[in-house]
């Protein structure tokens, strides 16, 4: 009996002995996160800024997309899961059975803008009508209220994070015509629709400029709702979503000072240059 | 002695260097194949060369990359048409129209258009080209295979141009002094006699002109369009392979079937321009024998 509570003493003073030399051999803590490609420019100038500030710590951030980071975080192999989506209920029971609480923070918002040239009349248009114009259904702007002239479809790039907006949000599972000019930036977006009289094109809220005409969008059911910051921030303007980073159990010590930051003034300055929403 | 053990140094060195491009070649391919080959394995080569949809990100995605091909394809062999006529026009009034002085002028002015970076000629296929083609064909965007052959046929030419003239001007005075001895024109001279002669060098710039094309990448990506469909027309939006790798790898997820998609479609590039290179190399040989033979 005296032996056995000596015995585990003697492991227990053991474990931090060797627990202490292990904290003090590894002096810099790293910091992992992996998620979503939408979320990673943020969180990679995010994490410049915090180690010029915090030399001590190293933070290393991998894309991969959202599953994939959630999925790094159920194996506990990161500290962040960077996420351009809330985390699905088979992922929570995932993560239970291994152990790991994930805890959602929301980050950033994203909002994505419909735009065309600034010659076309048209001003507005639904949720439904942006769906039939990207899978090719209505091809003339005719169709919406518009000149006659035929429509030119541009969309970004099927692997960036806007088309992962735009897909979920307006197409919902369909596939964009293969006739689409697909553009590898905002910037090229932008570009094609402002040199193009028929074209209508997609980009971040942060990316609008008066070459381009933002058109006002309807839900099914509302009103039109012009993008806007403050409009994306009330939580209106339907073609926006939450950016979110998640941690296992609440974060502590580097990893919760690095969210901290990435929520503070400056961090959220990060968020709107670039061309995201910030929170508030 | 000591000047022996110097010209050995010198010579282990300079094999090595020598070496090293061989080195970086099998590296490339080694990467290339390694990355590329598993989508083969997990859709099968016909089903990728012969898909017509490309979705890569699309759930379940599609594979397909018969319009990339094509669209490479359409638009190589557009450029060809601006760039072989001009160019080996060109060539054959530098070499043998233009008197030797201002020759040594417009043949490195033809050349300093190879040193054009390629974002800039996208940009002026953007600003000049695209409202052109799409004023003059009415069309709904300017941005198509059209507009992206003409812009590649003006970035092919200085190469095209350069090594026709080599062609041209490589046929030993002899051929001509004979042709004018038996009363022809300068016109039957160089149509019948020069040309001729030099046609397997004209061929081989012309080849290497295709490879320069078909690999262009910046300039496609900005000009092209993007639109992942099997073309019917040259007035149409295309997606060549290059600008699909290009704008496609840095977001698709390390060791995911996207990126060994997009890695497979650099080996298809790869050994198309190899089969190009290879061909020219074979045209270039045997002009020489021919020029060196004179028979």
């Amino acid at each position: 009996m005296k032996s056995a509570i000596k015995n585990v003493a003697l492991i227990l003073s053991l474990t931090l002995v060797i627990g202490l030399g292990a904290g003090l051999v590894q002096a810099k803590e790293q910091i992992t996160l992996q998620g979503s490609t939408t979320v990673l420019p943020i969180a990679q100038r995010a994490a410049e800024l915090f180690m010029a500030k915090n030399p001590e710590v190293s933070i290393s951030v991998r894309g991969g997309g959202s599953g994939n980071g959630i999925a790094a975080l159920i194996d506990n192999a990161v500290q962040i899961a960077n996420a351009s989506r809330f985390i699905k209920f088979d992922e929570v029971k995932k993560a239970v059975a291994n152990g790991v609480y994930p805890v959602p923070h929301r980050i950033a918002l994203d909002g994505i803008a419909v735009v065309v040239n600034p010659k076309n009349s048209v001003d507005k248009l639904t949720i439904a009508q942006l769906k039939k114009i990207y899978t090719g259904e209505i091809t003339n702007w005719k169709e919406v209220g518009g000149p006659d002239m035929k429509i030119v479809v541009v969309s970004r790039d099927t692997s960036s994070g806007p088309y992962e907006v735009f897909e979920e949000l307006v197409l919902q599972g369909a596939k964009v015509v293969a006739s689409a000019l697909l553009q590898s930036s905002n910037g090229a977006v932008s570009d094609v629709v402002s040199r193009t009289p028929g074209a209508v094109g997609y980009v971040g809220l942060g990316y609008l400029s008066d070459k381009l005409k933002a058109v006002k969008i309807g839900a099914t059911g509302k009103a039109y709702i012009e993008p806007s910051l403050a409009t994306v921030q009330a939580g209106q303007y339907p073609i926006a979503r939450n950016l979110y980073m998640f941690t296992n159990g609440w974060p502590t010590g580097d990893a919760a000072r690095f969210i901290n930051f990435i929520l503070s003034a400056e961090g959220q300055k990060i968020v709107k240059e670039e061309g995201f929403v910030p929170l508030y | 002695m000591r000047s022996r053990i110097r010209e050995n140094l010198i010579r282990v060195v300079l094999t090595m260097v020598a070496f090293s491009s061989l080195v970086f070649l099998v590296g490339i391919v080694l990467v290339l194949f390694r990355e590329g080959l598993p989508i083969f394995r997990k859709i099968g080569l016909a089903h990728f060369i012969f898909g017509r949809d490309w979705y890569p990100t699309y759930d379940p995605p599609s594979f397909g990359i018969l319009p990339l091909m094509a669209a490479s394809f359409l638009v190589t062999v557009g450029a060809m048409v601006v760039a072989i006529p001009i160019g080996v026009a060109s060539a054959i009034t530098i070499s043998q129209v233009l008197p030797g002085r201002v020759r040594g002028i417009i043949k490195p002015v033809v050349e300093l258009l190879a040193g054009v970076p390629s974002v800039v000629y996208g940009l002026f296929g953007m600003q000049v080209m695209a409202p052109l083609v799409m004023n003059v064909f009415g069309l709904p965007t300017g941005l198509t295979a059209l507009t992206a052959s003409i812009i590649l046929g003006i970035m092919a030419l200085p190469t095209v141009v350069s090594i026709a003239e080599d062609a041209l001007s490589a046929v030993p005075g002899t051929y001509r002094e004979a042709s004018y001895a038996l009363g022809a024109t300068r016109w039957e001279t160089i149509s019948r006699v020069l040309v001729p002669a030099a046609s397997s060098g004209i061929v081989t710039a012309s080849l290497l002109g295709m490879g320069r094309a078909i690999g262009e990448t910046m300039t496609v990506l900005m000009v092209a369009g993007g639109a992942a469909v099997v073309p019917t027309s040259f007035l149409q939006p295309v997606r060549p392979m290059t600008a699909t790798i290009a704008a496609e790898m840095g977001e698709a997820p390390v060791g995911g079937s996207h990126y060994h998609a997009l890695f497979a479609i650099a080996i298809v590039l790869f050994v198309v321009t190899l089969a190009f290179n290879m061909v020219a190399d074979g045209f270039t040989r045997r002009f020489q024998r021919k020029v060196a033979g004179g028979r």
